[in-house]
């Protein structure tokens, strides 16, 4: 039977782990490829880098992060943050990694996912979806606006909605478009993307656990596997995504990075109730 | 030398870092010479069947590939790798494989109902029918890494080694003589798919 998959996230910043609250706040803990090491051997079952590098100069830091993790992990390994080009998924394969997951590139070009997927296989294009409730002060912008290029507003314009519940957010959260988030998984899916890695951004660093009502609308609106993100605070969050969110696999960061449970743990929470992993 | 055939598709960087960490002396090569030279073969590969096809064609591996499985030299097909030694796959219309076996490889087919995802992507256990020597030491029913929409139906069903339920059963492992091929991923299987590598190496030791 196939198992849930238990994955812990690595924020990375300049080649070290950080961590932090709603994207900001970041706190240095750490160096990322020790990190893998530690969750390898707890028996993780994938490892997520999200590389927030803010300038272009140091973003090769984290192909060599990656070289030096895939030397000794030999688990699934995806790297998501600053991917703009072809080149950027190139040479993230080739220093080791399996799977590149991408969120703002898709936003400007959702044409960029075909490609991507076309080239190197819809297995390894992960699409992260930022997705955050809509509030009544929000409403105004239009997808027009975000959208010059004509033949992009074709591909949005259905994807636009007066009152989604749930909209994309871009730039680790600073930015907002009034896109229907849920619609929005389901075009990436039909475009090429093989997995969708969806988070929470009212919920991220909360630890009040996923928001469940947009995890499970995502799962039962794609057939890809869908990864369920932001909120953990503690063993039975995992649980309610997995059953009520109805997540194929679960991340965290902070849970596992500040050790408060080990991945041991929470598999062995999850089995206990009743819920398939690799023990 | 292990040759791992490198023909553009997917990430092969990590079944050499397999290969490496075991110890094993193997080298990423696309040049038929290497591939005849070598001790035994590794076809990785992920992607679209019909482009790896057309990608092995163009580096003109076919041939080579085919002459050197049915002299016996010992080979390992991963995931495409497995695929692409059927007969024709289904994937955008119809493709012909290398038809070493034969058979197809058709697309997960489920009911609405069933609610499965696809691809079939994660961890997953296999049980053994026939157990090949690379599956020494590897317990029955072990966990190991899947992502793939499209599974193998082979005509000969002695060469099954293996049995994976997802939705439906499927063969994620055959075996026959010298040639082994799997599914699933032994080179991120974590040291259940390290010990598969180490095991072939040593079976290309002694062949």
């Amino acid at each position: 039977m196939l198992a849930k998959r238990i994955i812990p996230c690595l924020d990375v910043r300049d080649g070290r782990v950080v961590k932090g609250v709603n994207f900001l706040n970041i706190t240095d803990a750490g160096d990322p490829v020790e990190n893998a090491i530690f969750y390898d051997e707890q028996g993780a079952d994938e490892l997520v880098f999200l590389d927030i590098t803010a300038s272009h100069e140091k973003r090769k830091i984290i192909l060599d992060v990656v070289e030096k993790t895939a030397t000794d992990v030999f688990m699934p390994l995806t790297v998501g943050g600053g991917i703009k080009t072809l080149e950027d998924i190139r040479d993230l394969l080739n220093s080791g990694c399996d799977k590149v997951s991408i969120n703002t590139t898709a936003v400007k070009d959702p044409y960029f996912i075909s490609k991507a997927a076309e080239r190197f296989g819809t297995q390894c294009i992960v699409v992260a979806i930022d997705a955050k409730r809509v509030s009544d002060n929000m409403s105004e912008a239009t997808v027009e606006d975000w959208f010059s290029d004509a033949s992009l507003k074709e591909v949005c314009l259905d994807l636009s909605c007066s009152s989604p519940q749930w909209a994309l957010s871009t730039h680790g959260g600073r930015k907002m478009k009034l896109i229907n988030a849920v619609k929005w998984a389901r075009k990436m899916e039909e475009l090429g993307a093989g997995e969708i890695l969806l988070t929470s951004m009212n919920r991220d660093g909360t630890k009040d656990g996923y928001d469940l009502d947009l995890t499970k609308a995502v799962s039962e609106a794609v057939s890809i596997p869908v990864i369920a993100s932001g909120g953990v605070g503690n063993l039975e969050h995992l649980y309610e995504g997995v059953v009520y969110g109805k997540a194929d696999a679960v991340l965290a960061a902070s849970i596992f990075h500040y050790r408060e449970y080990t991945i041991g743990e929470a598999k062995k929470y999850l089995s206990d109730k009743g819920v398939p992993v690799r023990l | 030398m292990i040759a791992i055939v490198d023909y553009g598709m997917g990430n092969i960087r990590s079944v050499e870092k397999g290969f490496l960490k075991i110890g094993a002396d193997a080298q990423i090569t696309s040049d038929p010479k290497t591939i005849e030279g070598s001790a035994g073969i590794v076809l990785p590969g992920v992607g679209a069947f019909r482009d790896c096809m057309a990608n092995l064609g163009k580096l003109e591996l076919i041939d080579t590939l085919i002459k050197e499985i049915q002299k016996g030299k010992p080979f390992f097909g991963i995931c495409l790798g497995l695929q692409l030694l059927f007969s024709e796959s289904e994937e955008f219309g119809k493709c012909m494989g290398m038809d070493i076996f034969k058979g197809k490889v058709i697309r997960f087919d489920f009911k609405d109902s069933q609610k499965l995802k696809i691809p079939h992507m994660g961890w997953n256990t296999v049980r053994f029918v026939n157990r090949p020597p690379i599956f020494e030491g590897i317990p029955d029913n072990s966990y190991f890494y899947f992502v793939h929409s499209y599974h193998v139906v082979p005509e000969d069903k002695s060469i099954i080694a293996g049995v994976t339920n997802y939705g439906m059963d499927f063969v994620p492992m055959v075996w026959k003589d010298n040639v082994f091929a799997t599914q699933f991923h032994p080179e991120k299987s974590q040291e259940l798919g390290l010990k598969i590598l180490k095991n072939f190496s040593s079976f290309v030791d002694k062949a």
